[in-house]
């Protein structure tokens, strides 16, 4: 692992995110009730919470995947739905759905999204090596990314999102329905990335993963609850797991729409 | 601007590259892209037969004279009949007929040669099978010929009263081919830019590919002309073909410019796409893309006088037809190959065919772009 910086900074001395206010309603539904997220540089945020608590309307605003109904937010210092285009050329996002092209092979997914980011000739042909070799695909390098189990295909999406070198990374549960020793493998290759200063802002279900995270924040219908270390979360809620934690709030909202 | 300029066009040789990667691994697309034209102008070309040749044919003749085996033979010299066999009673015509084995019957009375003889009219039957109208239409076009032909060649030297020839112009042959042949460029067409791109983009959607691409740099604008700018390739390959094998297979006339025949293609390509890309931001998944291009297809075949001309339709047939940029688009084919003509007669088509290109890819890219949101 290179412990170059990454290549698309953004603004400098500007938080990785940060979000006042952030709202956004679907018709009759708020998905995110006005919340208020700061993530540092260099931090491996994690964003918990059950399904439909807001989690990935949140990611999905901040990459400019959605328009937020209100509130303001900066993403490495650029405005969000103001300078998208500077914003995409600093993130990487990864979704569940991983967005690879099934009837391509590793090699061509991992070129065709370099090329989308701009690198040519041997620059291109360069990282795309260092992606190969970093997370280990060489060996898969010609076989068809819809063939791959989930473990490998998880990886190949990490290298398509991180062909520009991001410096924020979104990841959208990206261990749904992957294997624990490719999960293990994934956890590594993301403590890795912190290290050279890539800020990481990530979604999961699992309770193992959320102790990951340098900081946490519990989101709940559309309401952030909670931002702090795993530590500080249980002792706020009084709770000796994060997983009770998490199962509290869950509960709490179950009550309420009774 | 320059550079920024540079890098959006090689953003769309990448996109492209991508696409034509994906087609050449897609078997089942490749093949319909290519297999589609071919088939088409086979099942088309050869075996769309609308006029009704050789209708088997029953004698019963109750004269036995010279005279009425001559008219049994004249009948089939017309070449709409084939007389199969004798009967000899009205219960074996009704039989024959009625079993199918025979579709006309031709009952000869006993008086036939005799009544001849005097001068007087001598007359018979033609009993006719009618289910099928069109079959129908040519068995009395062709009872009609046999009977003209046996009036002039009873009395060659009366001049007849009124002479009227007709002339068939364009196809002076009637061969169905060169009708139907031109027409199936419109149809692959449809089925490769609606259907096809309609599926592609429904695709990229199911995988999370569209997504994908949104959060990187590349334009909105360049992802769609990224995926339809190979189908637009492909629409001029598939139109090639079939002019090619129309010609080589059917000798489809070429009489007009195909310089205005491709740029008028290339409008129609163009609606065509906008409706594909339309379908994309309404269908969920590709079955229902497919679902959806069915039902632009089957009125496209059957209301735009493809097949069925647009002469024999009831009013509201020929208006709705009229929705379907395919009916212009078939109005200009046969007018360039067949009739030869040129702008200055096929403006009013080529205009309407601009003016739905237009509003259909505003309409549809304007919807594309929000449902990218």
């Amino acid at each position: 692992m290179s412990t170059r910086p990454p290549d698309h900074p953004g603004l400098a001395d500007t938080p990785a995110v940060d979000a006042h206010g952030l709202r956004k309603v679907f018709g009759e539904l708020v998905a995110v009730e006005g919340i208020d997220l700061r993530v540092e540089r260099g931090e491996i945020f994690g964003l918990l919470g059950p399904n439909g608590s807001g989690k990935t309307t949140t990611i999905r605003m901040l990459c400019g995947l959605l328009v937020p109904t209100g509130g303001d937010a900066t993403v490495v210092g650029f405005k969000v739905g103001v300078q998208g285009e500077l914003i995409r050329r600093a993130i990487g996002y990864m979704s569940q759905k991983f967005g690879l092209y099934p009837d391509l092979t590793v090699r061509e997914n991992i070129h065709f999204y370099a090329s989308i980011y701009g690198l040519r000739g041997g620059t291109r042909e360069t990282r795309i090596d260092q992606l190969m070799a970093e997370l280990k695909l060489a060996p898969r390098a010609g076989q068809r990314a819809g063939t791959l189990s989930g473990g490998w295909k998880q990886r190949l999406a990490l290298a398509c999102a991180t062909a520009h070198r991001p410096s924020l990374l979104f990841l959208d549960e990206p261990t749904a329905g992957v294997d624990p020793a490719a999960r293990r493998l994934f956890w590594q290759t993301i403590h890795e990335y912190a290290r050279t200063g890539i800020t990481i802002l990530i979604t999961t279900h699992y309770m193992d993963e959320a102790e990951q995270c340098g900081r946490l924040a519990f989101m709940s219908k559309g309401r952030l609850y909670a931002v702090g270390t795993a530590a500080e979360i249980m002792e706020r809620f009084h709770q000796p797991t994060l997983e009770d934690v998490f199962i509290a709030l869950q509960e709490r909202d179950e009550r309420e729409a009774a | 601007m320059t550079p920024f300029r540079t890098v959006r066009d090689l953003l769309v040789w990448t996109m492209l590259w991508k696409e034509f990667l994906q087609l050449s691994r897609d078997r089942l697309t490749f093949a319909m892209i290519l297999g589609i034209p071919t088939m088409q102008i086979i099942i088309f070309g050869f075996l769309v037969q609308t006029q009704v040749r050789h209708l088997p044919t029953v004698v019963w003749d109750q004269s036995r004279t010279t005279a009425s085996r001559e008219l049994a033979q004249r009948l089939e010299n017309t070449q709409n009949f084939l007389i199969i066999g004798q009967v000899a009673s009205s219960t074996e015509v009704d039989q024959a007929i009625g079993s199918g084995r025979a579709q006309a019957a031709l009952v000869i009375p006993v008086e036939y040669a005799r009544d001849l003889k005097r001068g007087r009219t001598a007359s018979a039957q033609l009993l006719i099978d009618a289910q099928d109208p069109m079959t129908a239409t040519s068995a009395i076009a062709g009872g009609q010929a046999a009977s003209l032909a046996t009036a002039i060649a009873l009395r060659p030297t009366a001049p007849p009263p009124v002479d009227l020839r007709v002339r068939p112009r364009y196809n002076p042959a009637l061969r169905d081919a060169v009708f139907i042949v031109p027409g199936l460029i419109g149809v692959v067409l449809t089925i490769t830019l609606v259907l096809v791109t309609a599926m592609s983009l429904v695709k990229e959607r199911e995988q999370g590919t569209l997504e994908q691409l949104i959060v990187t740099p590349i334009s909105r604008q360049t992802v769609i002309v990224g995926k339809i700018a190979p189908f637009v390739i492909i629409g001029l390959v598939q139109t090639t073909v079939v002019l090619v094998l129309g010609k080589l297979i059917f000798d489809i006339p070429f009489r007009g410019s195909l310089v205005l025949l491709y740029a008028c293609t290339l409008a129609f390509m163009i609606a065509m796409l906008g409706l594909g890309i339309l379908m994309s931001t309404v269908a969920r998944t590709q079955g229902q893309a497919l679902q959806m291009g069915m039902l632009i297809l089957f009125p496209s075949i059957l209301l735009s006088g493809f097949i069925f001309p647009l002469a024999a339709m009831p009013l509201v047939a020929r208006v709705a037809g009229m929705l379907f940029p395919v009916t212009h688009y078939l109005t200009i084919l046969r007018g360039i190959l067949l009739k030869g003509v040129g702008l200055d007669a096929l403006w009013p088509s080529a205009l309407t065919l601009v003016v739905f290109a237009v509003a259909l890819v505003t309409l549809s890219v304007t919807r594309f772009a929000k449902t990218l949101e």
